[in-house]
């Protein structure tokens, strides 16, 4: 009887594991899935390299926005990545210090910081000063949301790394710096990786912070210092207009925001896999 | 100890003291090592022998609010000395822990290499050789010699402890500290590192932690026993074993308490 009542308790604990499994896994099919129908339609080569055209006319691209994204997105990591996994890093290997207690503390506050917030910051101290609005500015602002988000998972990986790995590069004679970056750094380095991947998919989607800085442009602009068109602000500058035309273009760039961000991520997977196995 | 005291001492401490911020982990220490032998250092859990092992070659200090009083010293240099250049100490002291540490992102032949390429570049050959002698003295060489560029994780744990010591011998060190180097270890992989020990000692002076009393009388010359961060007594392993002068030596061998 008693493994009977078992075997039942157990049965129903995997149906309800299964189903919590199909709800948390279904909004992102259906995503994809709508993205997809309404989108892969419209997608074709010249969708990849052409400019827009005038509303009424039908084809066009937003190849201008592809590069903006890359461009924007790229000029943030440069900004971004360095000062992130440095504080983390930091933080981890001084962990009782105030300077590290005082910047993990705000950098969970930054962590829950709305994006809009950051992009009216970097209006202020940016485009308001220069006077114009910037691709750069947006970078800025994307490096500002990345920063908090890549410091506080660098310092969870490197905090993995098993005290005994860097006891012994010690006792093998390696100085401090060279244990932290040659050793304890490069063991987690795949993790700090993923941590800067997940930071990077995140601000290649944000469109509140580049509204205020970044603006958006009609044209091919590879000027970081002029407004910039990207891939987040054309789909809400489509899917917001009055034109059915304009809703379809907006479903195939979502559908290229999340096809690069995909890539991106698969290329920066392949470059830092391990490689013991390469001839040398 | 006749045959310690007629011979200079590669390692020495004297009235040495090792705190943990304000607590003392190892008190008032004054111990000789003689070159070309094994020392056995026992005792039980926290009575201080891996933290007077520690303290040899300057590790103690990288834990925070850690420091050493007292002499330590190297073929009768001062360790402690404020012209002693860490990297050169630890050259010269290299040490084996308790779970095999192999770096994870190198290779077998990487890890061996890993010390000898602190001093800038090293040719190939040379690097070449002293990675096989390395490998040879530390019996791992028929095992992985084809296999030099994989991952060093990938071995066993026997053999990656085995690794570990290739890679603290391989810079050609003075003096080799184990940290109970077998606890994480079959019977298997104990024996065989017990075995390397004995062609070990006619290269290096030996210091071992062990937990393992058994083998503390197998492998050592002398014996060491510390109890509550004290050095309650030493001596050649076999007086230790069969004649101890102190009681609490006697009660800890038999298995009394500890």
């Amino acid at each position: 009887m008693r493994k009977e009542f078992r075997r039942w308790k157990s049965r129903v604990m995997v149906a309800l594991l299964v189903v919590a499994t199909v709800l948390a896994v279904a909004p992102l099919v259906l995503i994809l899935g709508t993205l997809i129908v309404k989108g892969a339609g419209s997608i074709d080569l010249g969708f990849f390299t052409r400019l827009p055209v005038p509303a009424g006319e039908s084809g066009g691209g937003v190849a201008h926005a592809i590069v903006g994204t890359l461009l924007i997105v790229g000029a943030g990591c440069l900004i971004g990545l360095p000062i992130g996994i440095g504080a983390g890093i930091f933080a981890a290997e001084w962990p009782g210090s105030i300077v590290a207690k005082t910047t993990r503390f705000i950098a969970d506050v930054l962590n829950g910081t709305p994006s809009i917030v950051v992009g009216v910051f970097a209006w202020t101290w940016i485009v308001a000063r220069q006077k114009h609005f910037s691709g750069l500015a947006g970078s800025a602002a994307l490096a500002v949301i990345m920063i908090p988000m890549v410091m506080r998972t660098t310092e969870e990986m490197v905090k993995l790394v098993p005290h005994s790995l860097r006891e012994a590069a010690l006792a093998l004679g390696y100085s401090r710096w060279r244990t932290s970056l040659g050793i304890v750094v490069r063991t987690c380095l795949p993790g700090i990786v993923t941590g800067s991947l997940l930071a990077v998919a995140r601000v290649a989607g944000e469109t509140a912070p580049l509204l205020f800085t970044a603006l958006g442009s009609q044209y091919m602009s590879r000027d970081l210092q002029q407004p910039m068109a990207a891939l987040p602000l054309v789909v809400f500058t489509y899917a917001s207009g009055p034109y059915d035309d304009w809703h379809r273009l907006a479903w195939a760039t979502a559908l290229v925001l999340i096809i690069v961000v995909f890539v991106l991520s698969l290329a920066a997977r392949i470059a830092t896999r391990r490689r013991f196995d390469a001839p040398r | 100890m006749l045959l310690a005291e007629e011979v200079r001492p590669r390692i020495a401490t004297a009235g040495m003291t090792a705190y943990y911020g304000p607590v003392p982990g190892v008190k008032n220490v004054s111990l000789a090592f003689a070159p070309n032998q094994v020392h056995a250092l026992i005792g039980p859990s926290g009575c201080g022998k891996s933290t007077f092992l520690r303290s040899l070659n300057r590790l103690h200090e990288e834990t925070p609010g850690a420091r050493v009083t007292g002499l330590v010293s190297l073929d009768g240099e001062d360790v402690y000395g404020s012209r002693v250049d860490l990297r050169r100490l630890r050259r010269r002291v290299g040490m084996v822990f308790q779970k095999p540490t192999p770096f994870p992102t190198m290779s077998i032949y990487d890890n061996v290499a890993a010390g000898l390429r602190l001093d800038g570049r090293v040719p190939r050959a040379v690097l070449n050789h002293a990675v096989e002698r390395a490998l040879t003295v530390a019996a791992l060489w028929a095992e992985v010699k084809d296999r030099l560029h994989t991952s060093a994780t990938a071995l066993s744990g026997g053999q990656q402890q085995r690794l570990c010591i290739a890679r603290t011998i391989a810079p050609e060190p003075e003096v080799i500290l184990l940290d109970e180097p077998t606890a994480s270890l079959d019977p298997q992989g104990t024996q065989r590192i017990e075995e390397l020990l004995f062609n070990l000692k006619e290269r290096f002076t030996i210091i071992i932690v062990t937990h393992n009393m058994q083998q503390a009388a197998r492998v050592s010359d002398t014996t060491s026993f510390f109890y509550l961060g004290e050095l309650i007594e030493t001596g050649v392993t076999r007086q230790i074993f069969t004649a101890p002068k102190e009681t609490r030596t006697e009660a800890y061998i038999t298995g009394r308490f500890g």
